[in-house]
């Protein structure tokens, strides 16, 4: 005999707490979150020439594009490159995410069929993806701001707290998005098309003051505006966090990601059923 | 759900995987909604109807301790969903299904392969799906390897394998550990005989040290030979649980399902 190991008991009638169970797997799992994020940061540029390096050269050409195109208009704003090149490391980030996130939870197709691991892997592995290529892309962003002379202090470091909070609220959007996505395959193209809209909502290519008065109060409903300013303060403004805004922040991506964690956990069966 | 049935593994030791009443329903979309207005319409009036599909109805099933037990039926019998049951993909709808030990599906065709990745990197990826730890699976690389016969093209891009190739280093990593229910859905057919005997001999040996082996096929002679107990799917019911030469007799004299 071998040694003595409890024996694991799957019994399809006895369910835990879903979103315990989720987490508890997701736990167990996280070699495998390793590997896919690992899988998805490498595989993409396998073929290609110069390689991981798009994933900077990827925002460093849109920052050109954009500053040449705006810069004339937003001219109010000292570092304007600096200050799309932000924004848009952000969005592309939380953008790329969620969608890749709810794609292959939507459509996870063969594996899902096949064999057992949390569904959540996918969401997190697509997260941890995209964090990969947000802190790669943090090089050509401290050679913009050298280039166009923004401050850049240590306050820089504070960046990794809005870059979780980010990642929570990713996480869990993705997380709500995908489970109606199960039922309503058309939710995730309306996402994409919301998505497109959503990015002229935010102030991510202008600055937030050429928006009139009455319309910058409708700001406070947008969640990533608040965290894109607390994501640029650091590293734009190089000024600490200030702790308001901090707390708005952390609220927003707590309550994403516990409400995405427990609905998703929910639908997990039904998922198997529909994919 | 609150089951009534009594723990049938209380009753018998041997039992490891146990099937109750177990069914499961699909719900199929019906296909031609002519255009997207009648689907709107549809869709507001909530006439948009699923067919429903029972791939499996009210399934009992014991398999025991060290049994290879084989699984046959023509495709859409519910075979895979069956397995699927056992793998802890699905819930069924109704009934219950409990599995004592832990399960590895041999994934058919290098399911969850990365065709851009080397096969050292899909040994990891692989591995780590199948709820192994990253440490784990580097102390065992070498001999999943090895038992592969994949020692010259390990870093090579997978891409660049052969189809049976690819099947070997499935197989070499879903069993390089013993489970006590091995899941095997038609995976083995891909490679040569040579690998083909040799995988079947690792089957053997688990069964001697006590794993249970799920075995799919559409060779009947395979079943035969290899499994020893089988049992017969049709349209989602058990139609035989037997000796394999009588469940493959009688799938093969069954009458033409009825159109």
């Amino acid at each position: 005999m071998t040694k003595e190991v409890p024996v694991p008991f799957y019994d399809s009638a006895k369910q835990k707490n879903p979103a315990w169970e989720e987490f508890i797997q997701t736990l167990r799992y996280k070699d495998l979150i390793m590997h896919l994020v690992r899988r998805d940061v490498t595989a993409r540029y396998k073929r290609s020439v110069l390689g991981v390096a798009w994933t900077m050269l990827n925002p460093l050409g849109m920052m050109l594009i954009l500053t040449i195109v705006f810069s004339q208009v937003f001219s109010t704003i000292d570092g304007y490159a600096a200050y799309i090149l932000s924004g848009l490391l952000v969005w592309t980030f939380f953008s790329q995410s969620t969608v890749s996130g709810i794609n292959s939870m939507v459509w996870g197709g063969d594996l899902f069929r096949r064999i057992y691991f949390p569904r959540s892997v996918y969401a997190i592995s697509a997260v941890g993806t995209g964090i990969v290529n947000l802190l790669l892309s943090m090089i050509p962003f401290i050679i913009v701001s050298l280039a166009v002379g923004t401050p850049l202090t240590l306050n820089f470091f504070w960046v990794v707290i809005p870059i979780i909070l980010i990642s929570m609220f990713t996480l869990g959007l993705a997380l709500i998005i995908a489970s109606v996505g199960v039922r309503f395959p058309d939710i995730v193209e309306m996402f994409n098309v919301f998505l497109f809209a959503w990015m002229y909502l935010t102030p991510i290519i202008y600055p937030e003051e050429i928006v009139p008065v009455w319309l910058r109060a409708l700001f406070k409903f947008n969640p990533m505006y608040h965290l894109i300013k607390l994501f640029r303060e650091p590293i734009f403004y190089g000024q600490p966090l200030y702790p308001q805004l901090l707390g708005i922040c952390t609220l927003i991506a707590v309550f994403t990601l516990v409400l995405g964690w427990i609905i998703f956990s929910r639908m997990s069966d039904e998922i198997a059923y529909r994919s | 759900m609150k089951s009534p049935i009594a723990l049938s593994s209380d009753q018998d030791p041997d039992v490891v995987v146990g099937v109750e009443n177990a069914s499961v329903r699909y719900f199929v979309p019906r296909e031609h909604v002519p255009t997207f207005k009648e689907y709107a319409i549809r869709f507001l009036q909530r006439r948009i109807h699923h067919d429903e599909f029972w791939a499996l109805k009210d399934i009992n099933l014991q398999i025991r301790r060290g049994e290879i037990f084989g699984l046959i039926g023509s495709n859409g019998a519910g075979k895979s969903t069956l397995l699927k049951l056992m793998a802890r993909v699905l819930r069924p709808i109704r009934g219950r299904v409990w599995v004592k030990g832990r399960v590895a599906p041999l994934l058919a065709m290098g399911a969850g392969f990365h065709m851009e990745l080397s096969g050292r990197e899909n040994v990891f990826l692989n591995g780590t799906m199948l709820g192994y730890s990253e440490k784990h699976m580097r102390e065992r690389l070498h001999s999943i390897v090895a038992f592969a016969e994949l020692e010259d093209f390990i870093d090579a891009p997978m891409r660049t394998y052969s189809s049976g190739m690819v099947a070997r280093l499935g197989f070499a990593v879903a069993t390089d550990q013993m489970p006590d229910v091995l899941i095997v859905d038609e995976a083995l057919s891909v490679g040569d005989s040579a690998f083909q005997i040799k995988s079947l001999e690792r089957i053997r040996e688990f069964q001697k040290n006590g794993a249970t082996t799920l075995y799919v096929s559409h060779g009947m002679g395979e079943i035969e030979r290899t499994c020893d107990r089988a049992a017969w799917l049709d349209h989602g019911q058990l139609r035989f649980i037997g000796t394999p030469k009588e469940a493959v007799d009688l799938y093969l004299n069954r009458k033409p399902a009825a159109a």
